[in-house]
C-alpha cells in the first residue's frame, strides 16, 4: 500500500514534470532536483526527501504528452515514485518501460492527495474511497524490455547473442 | 487486406510479406536522428557495451545523423561541454551527417534532413524528438523516441518490439482562403481531434487539398501531428515529393514512393474542407485548445516569434514580410524571427525578406530552435504572453511558468505585429 503525493489532471506535459530549461542536465543522478520544478512546494517535499519509495503520483489522461525528453521519467525515477494514471502518452510510456519506472495505466482511477492505493497484477484499489479499477496491461510487446530489467539491459543481451 | 503506407513501410524494413494492425516488429532503422540530447545517447550507448567485452560501435555511421539546433550558439558551460563531447564521438565513429553550428549548413535538425535529401519516401527514420514526425511529409514512417531507445538503436540498427499502429485516414479538400494555409489546417485537425485523439496511432494524409501542398506545408502538418498524440503523420510520397527531393535537396538516385492499397483498414476517417476556414489559435495552456481567430483576437501581446520547425521556412518567412513590408511593429512589442535554416536565411537575405522584417522592427536571430522550447534566447518575463508560429503552448514552454503563448500561423503573427494584439490578417488594410 502506498499514499498519493501528487494528483493531476489531464495532458501533463513533459515541460510540466521536467521543464525545458533544465534540458541540458542529463545524468539521472542529475536531474531529479528538477523534478516538477515549477510546482515549487510539491518539488521541495521531492528533494527533501519526504516521500517513501513507491509513494505514487496520479495523472489524468495522456500523461506525459510532449517532448520525447527520457528526463521526465529519470527525474521520477530518482525518486523511485510509481505513477498511476488514465492513459499514459506514448513516448512516456516507452522511455519508462525503457529506463525502469514503475507506471500503471488505470482508465478508471480518481484518488485524492492522501488517498492509499493498493496496486495488485492487475487492479488498483483505493483503499481510502473502498473503489475497486482494472488497469489496462502494459504492453506485451515490450515484456522483454521490462522482464530484462530495462532497455539497456535488455539491448546487451540482444548484441551479447549477436556476437 | 491492404494495407495503409505505415503499414507498407514496416513490412519492408522487418523483411515481411505484409503486417497488420497490432504485430510487433523489429524494424531496420534508415535514419537515426538525434540533436544536442545525444550527449544522453552517447551515455546510454556506452552503458549497453558495459561487460560486453565489445568495443562501443555504432551500427552504421552513414545512418545517424547529429544536427546542433536546440541551444546554439551554447546558452550555458554545460550545454557547450555537451556539444564538445559530442563532436568528438562524431570525429571518433565517423558519422558524416553531422551538422555543426555554421552559418553555411546549420539549422533545425527537421529542416536539415529534408533539405540534404536524407529522409527517403519510405524509410523508417527515429528521432530523439517527438518532432521527428515531421518527415512524414516526404512518404516516410518518422516518429519520436526517447535517448535509451536511440541507443539500442546505435547498437543493434533496428527499432526493438514496434507494435504496428493503427492508422487514421485524413482526408481534405478545398482551397485555403487568402491568409489561411497548412498552419490553421493542423491546428483547427488538434482541435478536433484532441491532444490524445490520435495516440498510437498514425495520421495519413490525403485528398486534393494535401496533393497541392508544398513539402514545406506538409511538414507543418506532419510536424504537429504528434500534438494531437500520433506516433507519426504521413503524405504518401507523390510528384511533390519527388520533385522536392530532386529540386531542393539535390537528389541525383530513384526515388521510389509507397502508396496505400486501395482497400487498406483504418480506424477512423477524417474529412476536413478547408474553403471556409478561419486562420486558427490554440490558446494557452494546451495546443487542442483552438478557437478561430474571431474569439481571440484583440488580446495583447509582448512577443512575436516568427520560426521553429513548425514555421520557420521560406514561404512563412515570405507570408510574414508580405504583411510587414514598409510597416512598424507596434511599440511595445517585440518581433522575433529565427529561420529555420542558415539555407533558408541566406534564401530569405537574397529575396529580401530579411531586410523587409528588419527594417519593420524585427529582430532576426541566427537559425535554431530559439525560444521554443524556453531553453536560449526570448524568454517572457512575468505576466507577459507570447504569439508564435512554434509547436507548443504548455505552461512555462517559452522559459517562465507566469507567462503564457498562443500559437498561430506566420500570417496571423506579422498582421499582430503590427498592432501588438491578435489580428486577423483578413481584416487588415
Amino acid at each position: 500500500m502506498a499514499k498519493v503525493i501528487l494528483s493531476l489532471g489531464n495532458d501533463i506535459s513533459t515541460d510540466d514534470i521536467y521543464p525545458g530549461r533544465f534540458m541540458a542536465t542529463v545524468l539521472p543522478t542529475e536531474t531529479p532536483q528538477f523534478a516538477f520544478f515549477d510546482r515549487t512546494d510539491f518539488n521541495a517535499r521531492l528533494k527533501a526527501r519526504e516521500f517513501p519509495a513507491g509513494a505514487i503520483i496520479v495523472g489524468g489522461e495522456n500523461f506525459g504528452c510532449g517532448s520525447s525528453r527520457e528526463q521526465a521519467c529519470s527525474t521520477l525515477k530518482g525518486y523511485e515514485v510509481a505513477v498511476v494514471a488514465r492513459s499514459l502518452a506514448r513516448i512516456f510510456l516507452q522511455n519508462s518501460i525503457n529506463l525502469g519506472l514503475k507506471v500503471v495505466i488505470c482508465p478508471g482511477i480518481e484518488a485524492a492527495e492522501g488517498d492509499e492505493l493498493e496496486i495488485t497484477a492487475d487492479k488498483v484499489l483505493n483503499r481510502t474511497s473502498g473503489k475497486l479499477y482494472d488497469q489496462v496491461q502494459l504492453p506485451a510487446a515490450r515484456k522483454g524490455i521490462m522482464d530484462a530489467g530495462g532497455l539497456i539491459p535488455y539491448t546487451r543481451g540482444r548484441l551479447m547473442a549477436k556476437a | 487486406m491492404g494495407m495503409t503506407v505505415v503499414e507498407k513501410i514496416l513490412a519492408r524494413a522487418a523483411g515481411l510479406p505484409s503486417v497488420k494492425v497490432g504485430d510487433v516488429v523489429e524494424p531496420k532503422v534508415d535514419l537515426a536522428m538525434s540533436h544536442e540530447n545525444a550527449a544522453l545517447v552517447i551515455n546510454q550507448f556506452q552503458e549497453v557495451f558495459e561487460g560486453t567485452g565489445q568495443a562501443p560501435k555504432v551500427w552504421d555511421p552513414s545512418r545517424i545523423a547529429i544536427i546542433f539546433d536546440h541551444r546554439v550558439p551554447a546558452e550555458s558551460p554545460k550545454t557547450a561541454t555537451n556539444q564538445k563531447k559530442i563532436r568528438e564521438f562524431v570525429a571518433a565513429n565517423g558519422i558524416t551527417k553531422f551538422h555543426d553550428i555554421r552559418g553555411d549548413r546549420g539549422g533545425i535538425c527537421h529542416q536539415i534532413l529534408p533539405e540534404y535529401g536524407y529522409v527517403r519516401p519510405g524509410f523508417v527514420v527515429v528521432g530523439t524528438d517527438s518532432h521527428t514526425t515531421s518527415h512524414g511529409a516526404l512518404g516516410a514512417f518518422s516518429f519520436g523516441i526517447g535517448a535509451t531507445e536511440m541507443a539500442s538503436a546505435w547498437s543493434l540498427g533496428i527499432a526493438v518490439n514496434i507494435e504496428v499502429p493503427a492508422t487514421i485516414k485524413v482526408v481534405v479538400k478545398g482551397t485555403f482562403p487568402p491568409f489561411v494555409g497548412p498552419k490553421d489546417l493542423i491546428l483547427h485537425l488538434i482541435g478536433r481531434l484532441t491532444a490524445q485523439g490520435a495516440n498510437y496511432q498514425v495520421l495519413e494524409f490525403h485528398g486534393e487539398t494535401i496533393r497541392k501542398m508544398s513539402t514545406s506545408g506538409r511538414i507543418a502538418i506532419c510536424n504537429m501531428s504528434v500534438e494531437a498524440g500520433a506516433t507519426s503523420g504521413i503524405v504518401p510520397g507523390d510528384e511533390e515529393t519527388v520533385r522536392y527531393l530532386r529540386e531542393e535537396a539535390g537528389v541525383t538516385e530513384a526515388i521510389p514512393c509507397v502508396t496505400a492499397d486501395a482497400d487498406a483498414a483504418y480506424v477512423q476517417t477524417v474529412e476536413i474542407d478547408v474553403s471556409a476556414l478561419a486562420p486558427q489559435i490554440a490558446c494557452p495552456h494546451m495546443v487542442d485548445n483552438v478557437k478561430p481567430i474571431e474569439q481571440v483576437q484583440g488580446a495583447k501581446v509582448q512577443q512575436i516569434v516568427i520560426g521553429s520547425c513548425t514555421n520557420g521556412r521560406l514561404d512563412d518567412l515570405a507570408d510574414a514580410a508580405a504583411i510587414l513590408r514598409g510597416k512598424k511593429v507596434a511599440e511595445g512589442t517585440r518581433m522575433l524571427v529565427f529561420p529555420a535554416s542558415t539555407r533558408i536565411f541566406a534564401q530569405a537575405l537574397d529575396k529580401g525578406y530579411v531586410l523587409d522584417l528588419m527594417k519593420a522592427g524585427a529582430v532576426v536571430m541566427n537559425s535554431g530552435c530559439g525560444p521554443c522550447l524556453g531553453v536560449h534566447e526570448g524568454a517572457l518575463g512575468d505576466g507577459e504572453t507570447a504569439l508564435s508560429t512554434t509547436n507548443r503552448n504548455f505552461k512555462g514552454r517559452m522559459g517562465n511558468p507566469k507567462s503564457e503563448v498562443y500559437l498561430c500561423s506566420p500570417s496571423v503573427a506579422a498582421a499582430s505585429a503590427l498592432t501588438g494584439v491578435i489580428t486577423d490578417p483578413r481584416t487588415q488594410n
